[in-house]
């Protein structure tokens, strides 16, 4: 009798076209748990949840915020120390809500603010894939944060109504399909605004400026929008997905957070993603319209800069300021070299940085170390002189600004 | 007491340019690689980086990329009659250390050897035959031509990128190019290097007495190249730092700038670095290996077994290990009998210093291989029969430094210290040129690597024993060839022209090449070597022997195009038939 029934139903299932949906739902699924695999690529889950040689998902190191250290937990099955004993709608709450299983508000490091756009239907692909997660024993403490910050955050926080706007991604019917799957992956998964808009000073968004470049863990992230000085107006789509999928292009190489991204997220993404985040960006207005004057070549902060420049910088950069594609970054007309905040130039020159390396342009070159050999006024010179030359214009660097960084990345 | 470790399908000795080579191939093939390095990592930006790459003192007179005589050294005398000594600081070569090894540190001079070079006793005792050679001349053939190898030699080029022009492309004689060289399936991958003055006025004066200069194939880039992996090399900035400095441009090729980048990526390759290996370990019949021992820096031992176990260190290096293994029978030159150790070469160099007093050079304009070279009076390009010897070797005008503490070049009778010789230094250093030959050494049955019956190393190993000298038909070819060359500079109007042909008994503390060379040499029968044709071991099959430890005698060039090719050639014979069939490639 009851085998009849179960029979029935499924005949029942069948008749009205349900099976297809139900198998959609099944979270043993391969292509639903691949899709997962391939979203949890897009949200780079991996970049704050997995520790330097730990294992994948696991927990990650610690991510320093201006309120303290905020670790990314431990996201395998393990039921004592992971998401083993969550269900499919707690990790949705999560990413939807940023309310976490025990119904206290995430510190928004989770950039949920972000993840609240991703569709029920990819919250749902990205549980299955986690799910079949090797379970890991790692307990993680994710906050290290200090007084008053460390205090559990309420599930309505103060925080959240200035800052944060539950809702999923709403495609916009005056644009292309593709333009929208850019718009969903770079305010959704791809959290690019995480660290490319500007906080205001609780942290959140700062609004109406988004992706106009940001200060974090001593970094800059540069401005991406179609500003042709700061920003990436120069870029072609091509280049855009040029440097998104091999960490590098004709004007840039990836480095610092963004070799990461790279390395985790961007160049394992499907080339139709990165045409469609390419296509995005470039259809976002200027920063700003604003020009700079450059400095003139006879200041004495120029004549200088220029002097330690030939010296130290022109074998690899060119005289020129032309670089050599894919191995030593183009300055002349760069968009990160006239940033408005030059703390990505200056922390690279005091203690170096090293390329993105991907399977498309595996040579990884890095910027060796100058601190131990240039002062703060002679890093703020050449600086200022790159900043200033080959048509480039930005403010000058001050000397101060170097002994400030040099003290916190030299600790 | 030893931990064995959990076994590896492949474990590579030194990881330079062979045994990055090797690992790319072979990790390519889907095998788990383990390269065990004796030195430590080393990486541009964090070993010699522009900030600090030119400095002298520090890599030059205070050997910083070199082993340290104190961890390993040899012992060294000219003839079996005299006691050897240990060399306590390196002098006429510079054995390598860390990782990339020797490619770090090279001035990248990237030549192949000519066809007749592989066939060196066949073709001398046909054209001039047996009694022309001296009786206790050991020259033999290499078992491979260098069709076999061209293929490989290509690969190796393509790999770094090489600068040059070529000379004949299948078969055709190219403008420009060196027109003796063996038939290249392709042009160059990279144009040659801008040359400076000095190897301009070279070119023309040669070019006047009839003969044909070519630009010195460069390993350093004349312009930006990305490989066929991917990796991507800059062009040289004519610093002059190449040679005993590693290049903070990324513009020199080395296993660094051309396949690390790559192979670091491979999820079955492995390196441990600063871990020496102390012997190859065999079974009990003698005739597998069955992986390496290894002491780390905690002088821990480790064993590593292997399936496969593949020998890429320096040539020196090579030969202790086998030695100190029991792989193979030791040289013993009184019955002319064995084969390990057996077969020591070198090079023989010369130089002429000419000083002008209307002409600037401006030396530092200079990279380790921008030249204008001649290959007249190279191999048997030349008819040797009116001149009682044998070989000869590539000469030109070789811009490779003009580094300030080494540049001291004054006309002979100058004092060697003083107020007069700081005024000769002083007027000499923008208006002298130096330009040397590149002679090739032949083997003898008098010169020969083994086993010190006195000195040890640190863990208790013998010592290996270099016994070498000149011999009379190696001092004729440099008399001989500094004289051509010193006819093509004096057309170049110096004021004075002081000729140095090698002379007189070998000096282990002058420096003259690093390119040692032979000890385990491939060749078509066990009696007279140590490896087939795919260097593989005779002896071990499941060994494979890698570098000019293999070079039978040493031809008039640079070592390090043949080394990536012969390489290349046994990756190729490892995986496409070894790994197929284990066991001996060429049956006997």
């Amino acid at each position: 009798m009851r085998m009849r029934n179960l029979a029935t139903l499924a005949l029942a299932a069948c008749a009205i076209g349900v099976a297809a949906a139900r198998a959609a739902e099944d979270n043993q699924a391969f292509e639903k748990i691949e899709r997962g695999r391939y979203l949890a690529v897009l949200g780079d889950c991996v970049g704050c949840h997995t520790a330097p040689g730990g294992k994948p998902f696991a927990g990650g190191a610690a991510l320093e915020t201006p309120f303290g250290a905020l670790v990314g937990p431990n996201i395998t099955p393990d039921v004592a120390t992971g998401i083993g004993a969550w269900s499919e709608s707690d990790l949705w709450r999560a990413m939807h809500e940023g309310i976490a299983r025990t119904g206290a508000r995430l510190y928004p490091a989770m950039p949920y603010p972000a993840y609240t756009k991703v569709t029920r239907e990819d919250v749902s692909a990205i549980w299955a894939y986690l799910r079949t997660l090797e379970p890991v024993h790692n307990e993680v403490q994710p906050n290290q944060l200090a007084f008053p910050f460390n205090v559990r955050r309420p599930a309505t926080s103060t925080w959240d109504l200035i800052n944060f706007k539950p809702g999923v991604f709403q495609s916009d019917p005056a644009k292309s399909d593709v333009w929208n799957r850019g718009a969903y992956l770079v305010e959704g998964l791809g959290h690019c605004g995480t660290c490319h808009t500007p906080k205001n000073i609780t942290g959140g968004d700062r609004s109406g400026e988004a992706l106009q470049g940001a200060l974090l863990q001593d970094w800059y992230a540069p401005d991406l929008t179609a500003d042709l000085r700061t920003g990436i107006g120069n870029w072609s789509t091509e280049d855009i997905v040029r440097y998104l999928k091999t960490g590098a292009n004709s004007f840039d190489i990836a480095s610092g957070p963004m070799a990461e991204a790279v390395e985790n997220s961007t160049s394992h993404m499907t080339d139709a993603d990165l045409l469609a985040i390419a296509t995005y960006l470039k259809d976002r207005a200027p920063r700003s319209a604003k020009t700079a004057i450059a400095l003139a070549h006879d200041d004495p902060r120029m004549v200088a800069g220029k002097a330690i420049y030939e010296d130290r910088c022109a074998a690899c950069h060119i005289s020129s300021g032309a670089g050599v594609p894919t191995l030593f970054p183009r300055l002349a007309q760069a968009p990160l070299v006239q940033s408005t905040d030059p703390t990505s130039l200056i922390r690279v020159v005091l203690i170096g940085s090293r390329a993105a390396a991907t399977s498309a342009a595996p040579t990884a070159p890095a910027m060796p170390s100058f601190g131990w050999n240039l002062s703060d006024t002679e890093i703020a010179d050449v600086l200022t002189y790159v900043r200033n030359t080959w048509g480039n214009a930005a403010s000058a660097v001050q000397s101060t600004d170097v002994t400030t960084l040099r003290g916190r990345v030299s600790r | 007491m030893t931990r064995k470790l959990p076994a590896t399908d492949v474990v590579i000795v030194g990881l330079g340019w062979t045994g990055s080579i090797l690992a790319l191939e072979l990790t390519g093939a889907g095998l788990n690689v383990v390269a065990i390095e004796r030195g430590p990592w080393r990486d541009t930006a964090t070993d010699f980086p522009p900030a600090y790459a030119q400095d002298e003192l520090r890599y030059r007179i205070r050997h910083d990329l070199f082993l340290r005589p104190e961890q390993l050294t040899m012992t060294f005398r000219n003839n079996a009659d005299q006691t050897a000594l240990p060399i306590r600081s390196w002098g006429s070569f510079m054995p390598p250390n860390g990782v990339g090894g020797g490619g770090v540190h090279w001035n990248a001079e990237t030549w192949r050897f000519l066809p007749s070079d592989f066939e060196l006793r066949t073709h001398l005792v046909g054209r001039y035959g047996e009694k022309f050679l001296p009786e206790d001349m050991t020259i033999q053939d290499w078992g491979i031509t260098y069709d076999d190898l061209e293929p490989h030699y290509d690969k190796f080029e393509y790999l770094c990128g090489t600068s040059g022009k070529a000379g004949n492309i299948k078969g055709r004689i190219q403008a420009g190019g060196n027109p003796f060289e063996g038939a290249r399936s392709r042009e160059y991958p990279t144009p040659p290097q801008k040359q400076p003055y000095g190897p301009t006025l070279f070119a023309q004066a040669a070019r006047e007495m009839g003969y044909k200069p070519f630009p010195q194939p460069s390993g350093n880039l004349s312009q930006a190249y990305t490989n066929p992996l991917g990796v991507t090399i800059g062009p040289c900035t004519y610093c002059g730092f190449c040679e005993w400095f590693g290049c903070g441009n990324y513009s020199k090729a080395s296993p660094q700038t051309t396949i690390l980048p790559a192979l670091i990526r491979r999820p079955n390759f492995e390196a441990r670095t600063q871990c020496e290996v102390s012997k190859i370990n065999l079974d009990k019949s003698g005739k597998r290996a069955t992986g390496v021992t290894y002491v780390d820096t905690s002088g821990n031992e480790w064993e590593q077994p292997a399936d496969l176990v593949l020998l890429c260190a320096f040539q020196l290096f090579n030969v202790h290990l086998l030695l100190h293994s029991g792989i193979g029978k030791p040289y013993d030159p009184r019955a002319g009998e064995g084969v390990i150790g057996r077969n020591y070469s070198y090079q023989v160099t010369s130089s002429v210093d000419a000083f002008f007093d209307d002409k600037i050079f401006n030396p530092f304009i200079a990279s380790g291989s921008i030249g204008m070279c001649i290959d007249e009076f190279n191999g048997d390009n030349f008819d040797h029969g009116p001149h009682g010897f044998v070989g000869g070797g590539y000469m030109g005008a070789v811009q490779t430094n003009g580094r300030p503490i080494q540049t001291a070049r004054t006309p002979q009778a100058t004092p060697r210290w003083g107020a007069e010789w700081k005024k000769a230094v002083a007027k000499s250093y923008l208006s002298s040129y130096e330009a040397v030959t590149h002679g090739g050494c032949y083997s003898y049955r008098d010169v020969y690597l083994d086993l010190d019956p006195t000195y040890t190393d640190r863990f208790g190993r013998k010592l290996m024993r270099l016994t070498f000298d000149f011999h009379e038909n190696e001092l004729k070819m440099s008399t001989y060839l500094t004289d051509r060359l010193a006819e093509v500079v004096q057309k170049m109007g110096p004021r004075q022209l002081d000729k140095h042909p090698r002379r007189g008994h070998y000096d282990v503390t002058v420096y003259q090449t690093t390119h040692t060379c032979g000890g385990a040499i491939m060749g078509v029968e066990p009696k007279t070597s140590a490896l087939n044709r795919y260097l593989q071991s005779w002896d071990v099959p499941n060994l494979f022997v890698m570098g000019a430890t293999a070079f039978p005698q040493n031809p008039g060039y640079n070592p390090t195009d043949t080394v990536g090719a012969l390489a290349y050639w046994a990756a190729d014979a490892i995986v496409n038939h070894y790994l197929k069939s284990p066991g001996p490639l060429v049956q006997i």
